[in-house]
């Protein structure tokens, strides 16, 4: 173990861990736009900056392990004025779009302005530099609101593996990253991960801002992978869903399915209104003309002239019941289709 | 990525498909090759001294018989039947054999097809063999297509079996059942769908109720399931669709979707995880669990739910290996893996630790058996089936999403690029791919991904339904049709 001082307390922790991790353990607060639980860390943004020791020298705490005896600071003017640089320097570029941008209110160019009282914006000589994509029909990606952070880079490289995303002269020049068509698989990740509102699904455009949405944690309905999903609801409708970051078998990951592929939901083509076979026509009928007139038919079926096939994707209690009513009846031909 | 952190990557695919590209070794093999191939490893690791044998000795039984067989599986041998290099196979024998911990994964590639039984034995031979079970990240893993397969395995919807796989014809369990459920139940097992639609056209079964499947697209041979369905005296499908085999339903029944109702998913790794309503169902559609407990209680027998959990308590207190899951569990732990026994009971992430469910593990001899259906000069060409990244099953979900079906709007049949030469058949032609049992029409993609004289494509149009052309010869044992391989000729239409 190696034991340091954080703002004045003293503070045990393993030897691989960083100031930031150090500082989070204590309950300190530090700002940061260019790390993620797991994805490599670059420091970078230069957000995240502490002071350590006497020297006051100023080190990104993200990527910097503790060292036996550190004394670190995690607030002063000093640190407050090189984060409110960064801060100025990003949003010299950035369009002032808050007012209607879907990350409003979750972004965290906007809540560390505020934090630290970046404001009196000038936007007399304000220009966008770089088109508007939305080439594909999942995401919108809008670089002028881009910080540079390389989530997405990272991301699309280290979990997704398809690195169609790349940042544009890493360094101290860097641009906001490129993206390749044809090798994304639009997972939404980057997404996800995207601190601003760079990326912006398509489907939630117009539904709700982010501080009006329920969030309901489920599980995917396509594949037996089952990952977390949250699902984003305003007025009885799903207007986004996100990875659930918090499940164990996704870890916050998706695919396009499971990201986009939601708005079945709401399809006119849903079915709304039981319906009966009359002359040939399906009909509406009421729940209750429906499941009598199928009482009937059952009941007149003797066992075994009865069969059902549940469903691979309905619930294990609609299973359970599915084939209890079955064979409740006398009748074993229950199947679903597992072998498919 | 795993492959990023110093993992290997072997791939086995008829199509050099994405993941192909990361592999350390690719291997290419003929559709309907699986168990030479693997035969074929099992050879190498057993000929080169890499066979686990104080795995093999203390926890198996059935080795010689397996080794006699797989003697003739001769790297070069193996070649011939699977297009796979020599060399390869011994790369991959070695790789496999030599890591620490190798899992293997597989989906229907391995299960689709006459021998698919003999496929997964083998499977299990090849990881019983190097000892790759019963230990973190090894085994052998079937990948589940649907998002509750294994759940709804596990509640029972299969022909044979109650809950947790006690069988129908089990005195103890049926007693069990007929005490709880206050019914008397039929000790004889049921046919599965595959037979069903048979008995159906016999005659012997008059009245399906189908909830949340699509038989009419995903089958084998459509064209007998709509002759079965239309024999029928009275069909009730109950989906959230108007799917292709509702709309030949005497009763269709409107049913919520996931986001609109609450219940638990088992997942591929047998983790029971909780499903929560988000939203309301549409008009006046209703859960599944509601429906049939409405119907249930039109016929009399008197059922009582309030809600998923009253349910769910039913199905622990009746199945051992459910036994200590609950609601108040899932919500505060988040998901538990089955065998879970007891409320102490932490789960089981893996299983086969000390033992496998019958004691020892048994090697099967397994022989190579060629598919059902081989092209010969009239159908030329082998057509496997599939999916793609932006659609799913039937597509009764995914084509009702715009952003997916934006996306992707139609069927691209996968034609290699010789053979589309051959035919004078140009990208996006369209193309008429025809089996013994029927024809499609649809438009060709011509690619590299898959080797010549090998067609692919998917289930997910109905547009140009594949399974018209498929082979509904079953496995004997499993009654899965060979959905993945079988012999069609392809001709340009415009
Ligand atoms: S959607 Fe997925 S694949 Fe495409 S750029 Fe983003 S992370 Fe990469
Ligand atoms: S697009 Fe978003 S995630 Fe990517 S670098 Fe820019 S701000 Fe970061």
């Amino acid at each position: 173990m190696v034991s340091l001082t954080i703002n004045g307390k003293k503070v045990e922790v393993e030897p691989e861990t960083t100031i930031l991790q150090a500082a989070n353990k204590l309950g300190y607060f530090i700002p940061t736009f260019c790390s993620a639980p797991g994805l490599s860390l670059v420091g970078t943004c230069g957000m995240c900056v502490v002071q350590v020791d006497k020297t006051g020298t100023l080190l990104a705490s993200c990527n910097t392990p503790v060292a036996e005896g550190m004394v670190v600071y995690t607030d002063s003017e000093q640190i407050h004025a090189a984060r409110r640089e960064v801060l100025n320097n990003l949003r010299a570029g950035h369009p002032l779009d808050c007012l209607t941008c879907e990350k409003s209110g979750a972004c965290l160019l906007q809540d560390y302005c505020y934090l630290y009282g970046v404001f009196q914006m000038d936007y007399s000589g304000y220009k966008r530099k770089y088109e508007l994509d939305d080439a594909n029909p999942f995401f919108i990606r809008d670089m002028n609101k881009c910080v540079k952070c390389g989530l997405c880079v990272r991301t699309c490289h280290e979990i997704n593996g398809a690195a169609a995303v790349s940042l544009v002269n890493p360094g101290a020049n860097v641009e906001p990253p490129v993206f390749n068509e044809s090798s994304c698989v639009f997972c939404g990740m980057c997404v996800d991960i995207c601190p601003v509102g760079a990326l912006t699904p398509k489907q939630r455009l117009g539904k709700g801002r982010t501080w009006e949405l329920k969030r309901i944690k489920t599980i995917c309905p396509y594949c037996g992978v089952g990952c977390g999903l949250e699902l984003q609801v305003k007025d009885n409708k799903v207007v986004n869903v996100e990875g659930d970051v918090t499940s164990p078998v996704n870890r916050g990951q998706t695919c396009v399915k499971g990201h986009f592929g939601f708005d079945f939901l709401e399809s006119p083509a849903r079915l709304t209104s039981p319906l009966i076979r009359k002359n040939g026509e399906l009909v509406e009928a009421t729940w209750d003309e429906a499941l009598s007139l199928i009482a009937a038919r059952l009941k007149q079926a003797k066992g075994e002239e009865l069969a059902g096939l549940a469903s691979a994707r309905a619930t294990n209690e609609d299973n359970y019941l599915f084939q209890k009513l079955i064979r409740s009846l006398g009748s074993n031909h229950v199947d679903h289709c597992a072998r498919l | 990525m795993a492959k990023k952190k110093g993992a290997s990557l072997i791939v086995a695919d008829p199509r050099k498909i994405e993941l192909a590209e990361e592999a350390d070794v690719f291997m290419q093999l003929r559709p309907g090759t699986n168990t030479a191939l693997l035969n074929g490893m099992i050879n190498v690791i057993i000929e080169e001294g890499l066979a686990d044998e104080q795995f093999i000795r203390e926890r198996t039984e059935g080795y010689e018989e397996m080794a006699s067989v797989v003697k003739k599986y001769t790297p070069d041998y193996v070649e011939g039947i699977t297009g796979v290099a020599a060399a390869d196979i011994r790369k991959a024998a070695r790789l496999y054999a030599r890591a620490e911990n190798a899992g293997i994964y597989y989906t229907m590639g391995i299960t689709q097809h006459t021998d698919g039984t003999n496929a997964v034995s083998a499977i299990a031979n090849l990881a019983m063999v190097t000892g790759n079970l019963g230990k973190p990240s090894s085994g052998v893993n079937p990948l589940r297509g649907q998002n509750n397969v294994q759940g709804a395995c596990d509640m029972g919807a299969l022909p044979g079996v109650f809950t947790g796989y006690q069988g129908v014809d089990n005195e103890a369990a049926r007693a069990k059942f007929e005490e709880a459920w206050g019914v008397k139940l039929n000790p004889v097992p049921g046919l599965t769908t595959t037979e069903m639609f048979d008995s159906i056209l016999e005659g012997k079964i008059k009245v399906l109720y189908v909830m949340g499947e699509n038989p009419l697209l995903s089958d084998a041979n459509i064209n007998h399931v709509e002759e079965a369905l239309e024999k029928l005296d009275f069909l009730v499908v109950q989906d959230i669709f108007l799917t292709e085999t509702a709309a030949k339903a005497d009763v269709v029944l409107p049913a919520a979707a996931f986001a609109e109702k609450s219940g638990t998913f088992t997942n591929t790794e047998r983790r029971v995880q909780m499903v929560r309503q988000a939203i309301d169902p549409p008009g006046a559609a209703k859960a599944d669990w509601v429906i049939i407990t409405d119907l249930a209680n039109k016929l009399g027998l008197g059922w009582q739910y309030a809600g998923p959990a009253d349910i769910f308590q039913e199905i622990a207190q009746l199945t051992p290996s459910y036994a200590g899951i609950s609601y108040e569990r899932l919500e505060q732990e988040g998901g538990l893996q089955w065998p879970c026994p007891s409320a102490d009971h932490a789960g089981t992430p893996y299983l086969h630790k000390d033992t496998f469910s019958r004691g020892k593990g048994l090697f099967k001899p397994i022989e190579y058996q060629p598919p059902a259906e081989e092209p010969d000069q009239e159908y030329p060409l082998v057509l496997t089936t599939g999916r793609n990244r932006y659609h799913y099953h039937t597509g009764s979900m995914t084509r009702q999403s715009k952003p997916l079906s934006t996306y992707r709007p139609e069927e691209l049949a996968q034609v290699n690029k010789t053979d589309a030469e051959r035919l004078g058949i140009k990208d996006g032609d369209l193309i008429r791919v025809s089996s013994r049992r029927g024809q499609v029409e649809v438009k060709a993609a011509v690619t590299e991904a898959v080797p010549p004289g090998v067609m692919f494509m998917t289930f997910h149009f109905h547009e140009s339904p594949v399974n018209v052309l498929t082979n509904n010869k079953l496995d004997p044992i499993s009654k899965t049709p060979e959905l993945k391989v079988c012999a069609v000729k392809l001709e340009k239409i415009a």
